[in-house]
């Protein structure tokens, strides 16, 4: 139907792949279309957390008694680094770039990404990525064990495994700069008349600042793990201390990149939320614009706070209390976008579907973590929770009750334009629950093993520990396997139910959903007309 | 389909010209200006080494070269006399000083190579653990590399030179005139082997 609708646009070019274009895998290979790449993106993400979190899943499963049970410790470390490179590399964030994707395209009225083949491209560089990072477990030595960190002398005296992972690093911070640029110009530049930046839904906004922080930072990364491969292979002494160099430079240079990628991850997630919490609090979000200061201000802060990761390194006071300070300075950004979404809430009109919950999940747990992140910020307190459990706990209430439940959240939004039926509520429900106990259940008990003094990264723990090992085992076993209802969830929307209006939440706003349900192959082929009443989603 | 979607005919004349013809110079525009911020991002990473010492330097705020200082701390260098010593444990390698005795003083960065030969005729992993005399005297010995640092893969019959580099620390207690330095091979059993288990071909 559209393919003969369009047939005439000569202009469009890059859409006539629709209809009469390659079928089968070459579609998906060859495809331009962003909502096709959006969809590869997400099912990519979907995969990587599946193999993430069957790594995460032999680690639990080591920790679930004291002694050695089943895994060396080389392959638990190997193990572990994985898990972290894969969650955050493989899963988390292309999982963000496949909701960005879908969705500012139809949000901001365009027919498509600014650079489509390049999205193509962005795409298809993870594949090849993904297999150097999981391949690398074959090789002789095995994976990269030191952590997603990477930090030398280990990962200089590693064995070709730390190779691989370099390249795979180098690979998807091609494709993440690729995207993000991508990201910025469709933004800036296609925006449907009228729809000025402050009149932006707010997921556009933070996928603005988090494409900046993209560009600016993956090339550090890159600059880094580059010194470390001329380090370990041409005789270069960037951070090996025999020949000169600093470890404590690596450091340095990793977290400079590191603590933006932390709001890499969090801030799509905070866009989602954004969009969710008002739509079912049948209210428009309140402090728009408070909200969008406060992303960018994220965004800058990032940059500045990098050594609250290396108190312990021997950086001397004055930077202890700086880095200090700049870290707590952050909270206040965060806590104005809490605040602004509960008092979204307030006097709403609510209702708890899916994605709500969701969102509300991510609301409490994201504020533990944050908080927990605070009590880290302190020098004084951090140098005793280093590498303890409590910052295992604190970065999976950020990572995982953050950015996860708020992608969940995003997924039961959207997945009715998307397949153009209604999920299961009723398995949306379950999932929800299920993944909100267990969740607690895996990661509470980690801040009491951390206070306690238990270190992280080791595969064995003192008697004492035992009992919250086990209850974190068993939580964590119990959310592994509820995500498995996400599968079931999709594949009943896409095979069929309760066909979705083309705005099937009364309390949702924006472009996204003037379009049919599912969203056909080809939208805002012309400029849609914009309703500034409708702005601030 | 809603009558949004019109076909370009019956489109209002101009109203894709009005978003087509501005953006393609604008994106260009805006490519170039995100390229200059990798690039800035790449150069910034590219001069951070020198820049990083320079800083620490310029503020002090940080020692990069704590090597140079244990060397250059103020109290007076002493000479003393290190031996060295080495041992396999009958795993078929044999395992020796470059140099046995040498003459140096406190603060000095010593370079010392063993030499390890292997006499099977089959593949041998090991790990040399090292030991010192006095005990307690190996505290003071700051070691910057040190084959000791991971498990050695040797072929059969290889000869390999090994360094160990360190710093003699200043503190070194007064009574302390003689230091040895005695390294053990031990075989490593097949299950332990661990990942970075290094043998010429994976390093250089």
């Amino acid at each position: 139907m559209q393919a003969a609708q369009h047939a005439g646009h000569a202009g469009h070019h890059d859409h006539d792949s629709h209809g009469h274009g390659p079928t089968g895998i070459m579609r998906w290979i060859t495809t331009t279309n962003h909502k096709d790449i959006g969809t590869m993106y997400l099912w990519f993400s979907f995969a990587m957390f599946l193999v993430g979190g069957a790594m995460s899943l032999v680690i639990r499963a080591e920790l679930m008694s004291p002694g050695l049970q089943y895994v060396a410790p080389e392959f638990y470390n190997q193990m572990l680094t994985l898990h972290a490179l894969i969650m955050v590399f493989g899963a988390i964030m292309p999982a963000f770039v496949g909701f960005a994707n879908w969705m500012i395209p139809l949000m901001i009225g365009a027919p498509d990404m600014a650079f489509a083949r390049m999205n193509n491209w962005s795409f298809w560089l993870l594949p090849p990525a993904a297999i150097l990072l999981t391949a690398s477990l074959f090789a002789p030595g095995g994976a990269a064990g030191t952590g997603w960190t990477l930090y030398p002398p280990l990962s200089v005296q590693m064995g070709m495994g730390m190779d691989m992972a370099i390249f795979a690093v180098h690979i998807l911070g091609m494709s993440s700069i690729m995207g993000s640029i991508n990201i910025i110009t469709t933004i800036l530049n296609m925006r449907t008349p009228g729809m000025d930046l402050m009149k932006m839904p707010l997921f556009c906004w933070t996928w603005l600042v988090t494409a900046f922080l993209l560009i600016a930072s993956m090339p550090i990364l890159a600059g880094a793990v580059t010194m470390l491969l001329t380090d370990r292979h041409f005789g270069t002494s960037f951070f090996n201390a025999a020949g000169g160099g600093d470890p404590v430079l690596f450091q340095h240079i990793f977290w400079f990149f590191g603590h933006p990628e932390v709001y890499i991850i969090a801030l799509p997630a905070f866009g989602v939320v954004s969009h969710v919490i008002p739509a079912f609090s049948r209210k428009r979000l309140f402090g728009y614009t408070s909200m969008v200061y406060a992303i960018a201000a994220i965004g800058l802060i990032s940059f500045f706070v990098w050594a609250h990761h290396m108190y312990v390194t021997g950086i001397p006071l004055t930077g202890q209390l700086y880095f200090m300070y700049a870290t707590m300075l952050i909270a206040i950004p965060t806590g104005v976008k809490v605040f602004n979404w509960v008092t979204t809430m307030w006097r709403g009109s609510l209702s708890f579907e899916t994605p709500m919950l969701f969102a509300l999940g991510f609301l409490v747990l994201f504020t533990i973590g944050g908080l927990t992140g605070l009590v880290l910020a302190m020098t004084a307190v951090d140098i005793q929770l280093q590498d303890t459990y409590y910052v295992v706990a604190h970065f999976h209430y950020v990572m995982v009750a953050g950015a996860l439940f708020s992608a969940y959240a995003g997924l039961y939004y959207w997945l009715p334009k998307w397949t153009g039926y209604m999920y299961h509520e009723g398995i949306g429900k379950l999932h929800f629950w299920l993944s909100m106990i267990f969740f607690n259940i895996a990661f509470f008990p980690q801040h009491f093993l951390g206070l306690a003094g238990m270190p992280r990264r080791i595969p064995d723990y003192a008697q004492q520990f035992a009992d919250f090992n086990m209850i974190s085992s068993i939580g964590s076993f119990g959310f592994g396997f509820s995500q498995l209802l996400v599968l079931v969830v999709v594949f009943k929307a896409m095979k069929g139910g309760v066909k979705a209006d083309a705005k099937p939440w009364d309390g949702a706003h924006g472009l996204e959903w003037t379009v049919p349900s599912p969203a056909p192959h080809h939208t805002f082929e012309d400029p849609p007309p914009f309703d500034p009443a409708e702005a601030h989603g | 389909m809603d009558g949004r979607h019109l076909s370009p005919d019956l489109a209002p004349a101009g109203a894709t010209d009005l978003r087509q013809l501005p953006q393609i110079g604008g994106n260009r525009r805006i490519v170039a200006g995100l390229l200059a911020v990798v690039a800035g991002s790449l150069l910034f990473v590219a001069v951070q080494p020198r820049l990083y010492k320079a800083f620490c330097e310029w503020t002090g705020l940080y020692d990069i070269d704590r090597a140079q200082r244990v060397a250059a701390s103020s109290l007076p260098a002493r000479p003393v006399t290190l031996e060295f010593d080495a041992n396999s444990h009958d795993n078929g390698l044999r395992f020796r000083p470059e140099t046995t005795s040498l003459a140096v003083k406190t603060g000095d960065i010593v370079h010392v190579t063993y030499r390890v030969e292997n006499t099977r005729d089959t593949t041998v992993i090991g790990q040399a653990v090292p030991s010192y005399g006095p005990q307690h005297a190996g505290g003071y010995v700051k070691k910057l590399d040190c084959f000791c640092f991971k498990q050695q893969t040797f072929a059969p019959h290889e000869v390999r030179d090994m360094p160990v580099v360190f710093v003699l620390d200043k503190t070194l207690p007064e009574d302390v005139n003689t230091l040895t330095l005695s390294y053990t091979f031990f075989e490593v059993p097949a299950g332990n082997v661990s990942s970075s288990a290094t043998s010429p071909e994976s390093r250089k």
